[in-house]
């Protein structure tokens, strides 16, 4: 849930990040709501997954002040790492363990106690009908239920924020559905969830969604107002007049 | 530490999931004992000879006949052309070429010497080298027999010669295989513990799980030891294994202290598990990971001992060679296994894995960057 009164869970101001001449994020400045959907949007290429893997941490910028989660992203990394979950456009879950094995890994390395992981995993199975499958082997699940199951081990240590990186690319519409559903569960329970995506259906779920071209941020607002700042039916026709822009 | 055991318990079940580990666990050691000590071998079985034999006399027939009753030579050619010889050894058909002149008996008798001439291949130097040493110790037997025939009793009481006789220690049977089996064990840990370690971070590189694990507060420390005691503990399973296999097919010795052995193991295993590790966190790729690691083996390997004395290698490689950790531990393994040092003897090449260790763990914790 948007609210412009609500605190900031990340800030970024003037993030620059080149890989030799080529520069991926061009001066990014924003902030996120605490309780929100951001919504990062992007065509292939734009500079979303250079910008993401800086905030978790995972790549160095080479200038801007970052905050997430209170936390200085310089200085205090591991903090930031305690607060966030991740879940990456590959899935980052153990083909040759089971459902529950690679739970228990996750969540063992996040530091939960093995009575803690028995609860939350069972829990988990519950709710997305996978009872059964706790002894299969990831290879042999089907990719909606991977990507389910990726996004409840990435907020299985109840992280503040949530990043997902194109979490539903290559599955159907009704999978996608489902899928966001739980992300709506999850901003329900207080998770502020940080998401990139190229579907521009995705972004009409979002609360804000911010736009980038060519690794600059090129509009920012809630879908509402972007339709009408730009005088568009949906999303899509926003991304395109703003990519349209660019071409000219 | 509880992080530690959730790394631990992940690797071993997924090492024992893999299909292909068991055999390598269990075969490999097998199939390198059986074939590496009985063909690494300098042992000298059938020396091929060829004899010229120009005399035809008693005296020639009878040094011939040492040369035939011995057991390391095969007499494939007797001829009276010393061409005809040369052209075999040219076709790598014969070792020895022994030509005995023609008047040698006569030259015995009357001036008290005799000539023989010995024609090695010598393209392998130390084939050529061992088997010069045996023609030699035949021609002295010969020799003394000669003595004992012409000489009557107190004459020959006034001869002096020295006479050598050698009692062979460690290894009294002169065997070479108990030689070989405690290098080819430490041969065989290396190349478990340095392939495993060295596949697997990179492996979780492929597949995008680093990140994953990158993500989380999760210490390097407790990263680095949760990947490496999986394989220590499957390498020293396998050291076990090894010994108990060498026992069992070539009855090597175990004169040294066991423990001392699987102490020195533990932590020569450290040095190579985390030189695995090391590796797989400067390379991207499976590829690329097993070349390194087979580039340091090669040099480490052959500069080791295992097959060439150290003693012999010119002083700059001798001193290279104090960089290389498997020098230190087949040292120890022959030392201990063989000869029974105790902790005292083996302490200088201990310590020195210990730094090793140190170094190399550290290099390794050092490296592994938290960023993808």
């Amino acid at each position: 849930m948007y609210s412009p009164e609500a605190e900031n869970i990340i800030v970024v101001k003037d993030l620059v990040k080149k890989f030799g001449s080529f520069v991926a994020n061009d001066r990014l400045s924003f902030e996120v709501k605490k309780g929100e959907i951001f919504g990062f949007l992007g065509a292939n290429g734009a500079g979303k997954t250079t910008a993401i893997k800086i905030l978790c941490g995972l790549s160095y910028p080479n200038s801007g002040e970052l905050t997430v989660g209170g936390f200085d992203i310089y200085k205090e990394r591991e903090k930031i790492k305690k607060n966030i979950g991740y879940m990456s456009q590959r899935f980052s879950l153990y083909d040759d363990l089971t459902v529950f094995e690679n739970i228990r890994f996750y969540a063992g390395i996040y530091g939960l106690r093995r009575r803690v992981i028995e609860e939350r995993a069972s829990a988990l199975m519950e709710k997305l009908a996978m009872k059964e499958s706790r002894n299969m082997l990831i290879r042999d699940i089907p990719l909606g239920w991977k990507q389910k199951l990726a996004f409840s081990v990435a907020i299985i240590h109840h992280p503040k924020i949530v990043f997902l990186d194109e979490p539903t690319g290559g599955v159907d519409p009704i999978t996608r559905r489902q899928f966001w559903d739980m992300i709506f569960e999850a901003s329900r329970n207080g998770i502020t969830v940080f998401v990139t995506t190229h579907y521009m259906d995705e972004a009409e779920y979002c609360d804000r969604v911010s736009i980038m071209v060519d690794g600059k941020i090129s509009a920012l607002n809630t879908p509402e107002n972007l339709k009408k700042q730009y005088d568009a039916e949906s999303m899509n026709d926003v991304f395109l007049k703003l990519a349209r822009t660019k071409v000219n | 530490m509880r992080t530690i055991l959730f790394i631990i318990q992940k690797e071993f079940l997924q090492i024992f999931r893999n299909k292909g580990m068991l055999p390598i666990i269990f075969v490999l050691p097998l199939i390198q004992l059986l074939i590496l000590v009985n063909a690494a071998t300098f042992e000298m079985k059938s020396i091929r000879v060829s004899v010229v034999d120009l005399d035809l006399s008693t005296s020639s027939r009878k040094l011939i006949s040492k040369y035939e009753g011995s057991p390391f030579y095969k007499i494939v050619q007797t001829t009276f052309s010393y061409n005809e010889a040369m052209d075999l050894m040219q076709q790598s058909k014969v070792d020895v070429i022994i030509r005995i002149p023609d008047g040698f008996e006569r030259q015995l008798v009357k001036e008290n010497q005799g000539k023989v001439q010995f024609t090695m291949n010598a393209i392998n130097q130390a084939v050529a080298g061992l088997s010069s040493g045996y023609c030699t110790s035949i021609l002295i037997d010969f020799n003394r027999e000669l003595l004992q025939d012409w000489l009557n009793p107190s004459q020959m009481a006034g001869l002096k010669y020295i006479q050598t006789d050698y009692s062979y220690w460690y290894n009294p049977k002169l065997n070479y295989k108990t030689y070989m089996v405690p290098g080819i064990l430490v041969l065989l840990v290396t190349i478990i513990g340095l392939l495993l370690s060295g596949m697997n971070i990179v492996r979780e590189k492929e597949i995008g799980t680093i990140e994953q694990i990158n993500v989380t507060p999760i210490r390097k420390i407790q990263f680095i030891v949760g990947k490496l005691t999986p394989f220590w503990i499957i390498a020293l399973f396998e050291l076990a294994f090894g010994l108990f296999l060498g026992k069992l097919l070539f009855d090597i010795p175990l004169v040294g202290n066991l423990w001392l052995i699987f102490l020195s193991g533990g932590v020569y295993l450290f040095v190579i598990l985390a030189t695995g590790l090391l590796v797989s966190t400067i390379t991207n790729t499976q590829q690329q990971a097993m070349l390194v690691s087979f580039f340091f083996m090669v040099v480490f390997i052959l500069m080791s001992g295992l097959f060439t004395s150290i003693e012999s290698m010119p002083n700059w490689a001798q001193q290279i060679d104090r960089l290389n950790p498997l020098m230190y531990f087949i040292r120890i393994m022959r030392m201990v296994l063989l000869k029974g040092s105790t902790f005292a003897d083996i302490s200088p090449h201990f310590y020195s894995l210990v730094v090793f260790a140190i170094v190399m763990v550290s290099l390794a914790i050092w490296r592994y960057r938290k960023i993808a």
